[in-house]
């Protein structure tokens, strides 16, 4: 399959970029790996793509006391390479580190990632454990929103037409906090069919979980100290079923098989 | 440098370093490119097509006849296939309009906006149901579904009395693709000089598909060429003629311009999902001790929608029942089989053909049985192989095992894996969610079988002798023409190995030319596991031609009796002396100095065709056993292979290095089989892994590192021993690694019998045995 014939532009700033999305059936361009396939198919036709991967701005990493903002076309092999601080130690780097094959976290980037909103990838499942904020430019100027009013659904997010996603802000975890991940994937390297995330940062009195790989958008436990103590199987299966996951038997257990992997990676 | 060196492949230094040359890499001046509008619906009457200029269907391919592909066998029903659909569409992917424009993309732009107006009928989805309670006919003409249908008969009456043990299965495997890493693709264009055709096609039997094109095309067979360039991989996807050839042929003669088409992988995945489906239901009835004492079996094949050309659609049926016994003995056994026809893309042979299924189903069977009588399963196969003295022997449905020890294949086997030490294992932890279990599967495989094997087919195509063409250059290099045509089995150096043997000359000074018909001798082409017994005989019967003409010349120039001459490092030596001449100056004398000739030389001069059959062509017997370990993960269904080992029996190795390469493959493919590939359909016929990220491949991380050990049995019926081994490594894999999941859930009263072994399935099967 090839794709239909489209313009494309590779603006050199966030503004010009506003411009251009301001054309009829215009999309934003970052790493390609899930649009490139997309295109062609031919799911999606559009009629100019602007490529983000000019702006210099979209590309810096901003290292402050309380946190780290990232550009939104940072690649996973970035993280992956640890070649941009880590705010959470290293947990990052895992987590990209186990994002599809190499040649993919060689140009997929986090914020196309978290824009694309698939369920079944890292980033909105990590992301949203971590508590980011998520940096918007729109036609009507810059906001920022927390990550979990940002991702709303199946694919779905806040940006409206003409917003870019320009950066993620990550909070830096204090000394003694603990991060669990676990996904189930059919094979290395394939989308996840269940994930399990938790937090437990006592300083700065987080214990969150998320379910994610989900139907929708990841389903986020944010007061999960009694499931930390006590990951028994009713409750997980309870915080499974909270996540619209009862339906299925099979999927319903291996979702709770991640958030109890997860939660027990907290102790390792 | 000869038979049996691990010879590096000389078709590596284009390969490895990027410059191979398929038909995706040629470009001809002013040539189109082609797309294809193919069937959105598996099963509907087409109540008409508006279409555009540079758009063509069926009627305008006046005079093309459709793909027919015909079996002798007694109530096999044919199907036609329009090269574009006629009428009806009877598969999702069908081709139905062909699209031609300056780039792919503008064709594809053209295909877009092509309209089908059809009428959906209810799709034969389902094998069984497409017999049982079929919702429609696939040909409504045949009056049922059932393109064949066949039965080896017995009487079994004694054994349901008096066996001790019987145990009844459902198996079931499910429909594949075969994924080779290039797909198909073609380029035509018509040579005005000549009056013919010239296609380009990744095929692995390029003779047939001349064959087959002349009758679609209603044109004489010298008026097309094919050309067969690098292929990369085939597997029996590319052995076929393809309806997308005929079309291309029959557009470029009307065009006047050089047209391509190259399958993408899409189309390869919604159009061409096209092997390895079956279903059995199947009983084993043993002796207390674990004596088989017959099987009974209804098999039923999916075969799709068309009878392909030139296998058919009864190849895999047909051979269900001839191999179901595999490498046991027994007394009693009766096999009915059906090969259906569904709403799916035509049945192929994949590696391995219909053993990959068949042992699955018997190899699942006797561990069962052993589990019922506690035996090892290692112990329970050692009771029931054909023993080495009993070797030549004739099994039940009278296949000629050549020869081997199948029972020390499953010794070596059992102490590689070392059960004994599993066994501590899974004691050690008897309530973990992750169980370990160990799995065995034997086989024996019939290859490069012939005539009197193929005849009773009555299909396009019956193996007779395979040639070879061989020319000493005036320069000393031998070039070799053979019709077979390598598709990633090494031939470029298995047969200058052979041609070292005989001719002793140097490798480097070997040219092997295929996957061209018009430089190289009529061939079925490469398929069965053959090329190297068929091809490579043909290469030593034509090396030995060369070799008696040029001991005559250089007798007369040593002034020695050619008796007296040995051929060795490219040299003519007299034997016991220094004195010795060089081929390359055998064949001056020939090309440039005649006049030294001997009087009385051989006027065909260095030029040799000589052909090959084995003289008991009933095929060569290769077997293994492959023995896995594996851990489950219960909470998951998750299969880790911990261990993974083959011992198997090729007889002479040619090229060990290869064969070790061959087995890797086949079982990179069999570990898909086991527990990746898939290609589900819903209940309208249409196909839900449309693309890579749904369709599982195993990739580096999901094959273990496998352990080879070799037994060497030469057979009796080839020129060196050599025994087809190309299509082994595939064959066992599913079998062995369900035994070892099994083995391992055997705890918690679960046994799975459907391939692949998916993680839902698995927990599935746990979840159910825990209600």
């Amino acid at each position: 399959m090839k794709a239909c014939a489209f313009e494309y532009e590779r603006p050199r700033n966030v503004e010009s970029a506003l411009r251009l999305l301001s054309t009829e059936n215009s999309k934003i361009l970052a790493g390609g790996q899930s649009l490139g396939p997309m295109l062609n198919l031919r799911v999606v036709q559009p009629a100019l793509l602007v490529d983000l991967r000019g702006i210099e701005e979209l590309k810096s990493v901003k290292d402050e006391k309380d946190s780290v903002t990232l550009g939104a076309c940072v690649t996973h092999a970035q993280i992956e390479d640890g070649r941009l601080p880590d705010p959470t130690r290293g947990f990052m780097r895992e987590v990209a580190a186990n994002i599809a094959y190499r040649a993919v976290r060689n140009r997929g980037t986090i914020g196309g990632s978290l824009a694309h909103a698939d369920p079944a990838a890292d980033w909105p499942s990590a992301l949203s454990v971590l508590g980011a904020t998520v940096l918007i430019a729109g036609p009507g100027g810059r906001h920022e929103i927390p990550i979990e009013k940002f991702l709303t659904g199946l694919f779905e997010t806040a940006l409206k037409t003409g917003d870019i996603l320009v950066a993620i802000r990550v909070p830096k975890l204090s000394a003694r906090a603990r991060v669990g991940y676990w996904k189930f994937c059919r094979k290395a390297g394939e989308f996840a069919q269940a994930i399990g995330a938790a937090l437990d940062d006592p300083e700065r009195g987080v214990a969150r979980a998320v379910i994610g790989a989900t139907r929708g958008a990841p389903h986020i436990l944010a007061d999960a100290k009694a499931l930390f103590a006590k990951p028994e199987k009713q409750a997980l299966l309870h915080a499974v079923d909270g996540a619209g996951l009862a339906a299925d038997a099979y999927n319903r257990q291996l979702h709770a098989v991640a958030l109890r992997r997860a939660i027990e990676k907290l102790a390792a | 440098m000869g038979v049996g060196a691990r010879l590096p492949r000389k078709e590596d230094r284009r390969f490895l370093r990027g410059e191979g040359e398929y038909v995706a890499n040629i470009r001809i001046h002013g040539m189109l490119d082609v797309a294809f509008v193919r069937s959105p619906m598996a099963h509907a009457k087409i109540r008409g097509i508006r279409k555009f200029p540079g758009v063509f269907t069926s009627e305008d391919l006046k005079g093309v006849q459709p793909i027919r592909a015909s079996s002798s066998l007694k109530g096999f029903k044919s199907s036609d296939q329009p090269v574009l659909a006629a009428g009806k569409v009877r598969q999702v992917g069908e081709l139905v309009a062909m699209c031609v424009a300056a780039t792919r993309a503008e064709a594809e732009d053209l295909a877009d906006q092509v309209e089908l107006d059809l009428e959906e009928l209810p799709a034969v989805v389902d094998m069984i149901e497409a017999r049982i309670n079929p919702p429609a006919l696939v040909h409504d003409e045949w009056g049922d579904n059932v393109f064949l249908e066949s039965l080896v008969d017995d009487d079994l009456s004694e054994l349901k009395r008096n066996a001790a043990v019987t145990v009844k299965r459902s198996i079931r495997t499910a429909r594949q693709h075969m994924s080779p890493m290039e797909g198909r693709g073609v380029v035509c264009e018509w040579n005005r000089r000549l009056d013919q055709l010239v296609m380009y096609s990744a095929a692995q039997m390029p003779h047939l598909n001349r064959a087959g094109l002349a009758e679609c095309l209603g044109i004489d067979q010298g008026s097309i060429r094919v050309i067969a360039p690098d292929v990369g991989g085939g597997f029996g996807y590319k052995g076929i003629l393809l309806p997308e050839e005929v079309c291309l042929a029959w557009l470029c003669r009307k065009l006047g311009r050089p047209v391509r088409w190259i399958e993408d992988r899409r189309e390869q995945l919604s159009a061409n999902a096209n092997c390895r489906e079956h279903h059995y239901d199947i009983t084993l009835y043993a002796d207390a001790k674990g004596k088989i004492l017959g099987i009974d079996c209804e098999a039923t094949v999916d075969s799709g929608a068309y009878s392909s050309y030139p296998f058919s659609a009864c190849l895999e049926g047909a051979q269900v029942s001839s191999i179901l016994p595999g490498p046991y003995k027994m007394d009693r056994y009766r096999c009915r089989t059906w090969s259906m026809a569904t709403n799916k893309a035509p049945i192929l042979p994949y590696r391995g053909v219909a053993r990959t299924g068949v042992c699955f189903a018997l190899e699942l069977m006797v561990d069962a049985a052993a589990r019922e009588l506690k035996i090892e399963p290692h112990e329970m196969r050692l009771a029931n192989l054909v023993q080495p003295g009993e070797m030549p022997y004739t099994n039940i449905t009278n296949k000629h095992f050549d020869s081997g020890d199948y029972p020390e294949a499953v010794r070596r086997a059992a102490r590689m894996i070392d059960v004994e030490k599993i066994r501590k294992l899974q004691k050690e932890h008897p309530a973990s969610v992750r169980k370990i279990g160990v799995g065995f599967a034997i086989f024996c495989e019939q290859a490069a079988h012939g005539t009197s094997v193929y005849h009773g087919w009555g299909i396009p195509m019956v193996p007779g002798h395979e040639q070879c063409a061989a020319r000493l250059s005036p320069d000393g290099v031998l070039e070799l023409r053979i019709g077979a045509h390598s598709h990633g089995q090494g031939m470029e150096t298995t047969m200058a190995q052979v041609a070292h043997t005989v001719l002793g000359v140097d490798p480097e000074n070997v040219r092997l030319v295929h996957g061209d018909t018009a430089t190289t001798p009529y061939s079925t082409g490469t398929w069965g596991s053959r090329s190297m017994v068929m091809s490579g005989g043909a290469v030593a019967a034509a090396c030995d031609v060369i070799a008696g003409r040029v001991k005559a010349i250089a007798a007369k120039l040593l002034e020695v009796s050619s008796q007296d001459l040995i051929l060795s490092d490219g040299f003519a030596v007299v034997a016991g002396t220094d004195k010795k001449m060089s081929l390359a100056e055998v064949a001056h004398v020939w090309y440039r100095k005649p006049q030294l000739l001997p009087a009385d030389v051989d006027p065909a001069g260095l030029e040799a065709t000589a052909g090959y059959k084995a003289k008991v062509d009933t095929g060569t017997f290769s077997y293994a056993c492959h023995a896995t370990t594996v851990a489950v993960d219960t909470e998951t269904g998750h299969v880790e292979i911990l261990d993974y080992v083959i011992v198997e029996d090729g007889g002479t190795l040619v090229n060990p290095m290869i064969v070790d390469g061959q087995v890797f493959g086949g079982a990179a493919q069999g570990i898909g089989t086991a527990l990746y590939e898939e290609m589900p359909f819903d209940e309208q016929g249409q196909p839900l892994a449309t693309t890579l990220a749904d369709y599982l491949l195993p990739s580096a991380t999901e094959v273990p590192s496998i352990r080879i050990d070799h037994i060497e049995t030469p057979s009796p019926h080839t020129r060196f021993g050599q025994k087809g081994i190309g299509e082994g490594g595939a064959i066992a894999p599913p079998a062995a690694i369900a035994n070892a999941v099994n083995d391992a859930l055997a705890p918690l009263g679960v046994e799975i019998t459907e391939s692949p072994l998916t993680p839902r399935r698995i927990v599935e099967a746990i979840m159910k045995a825990r209600v």
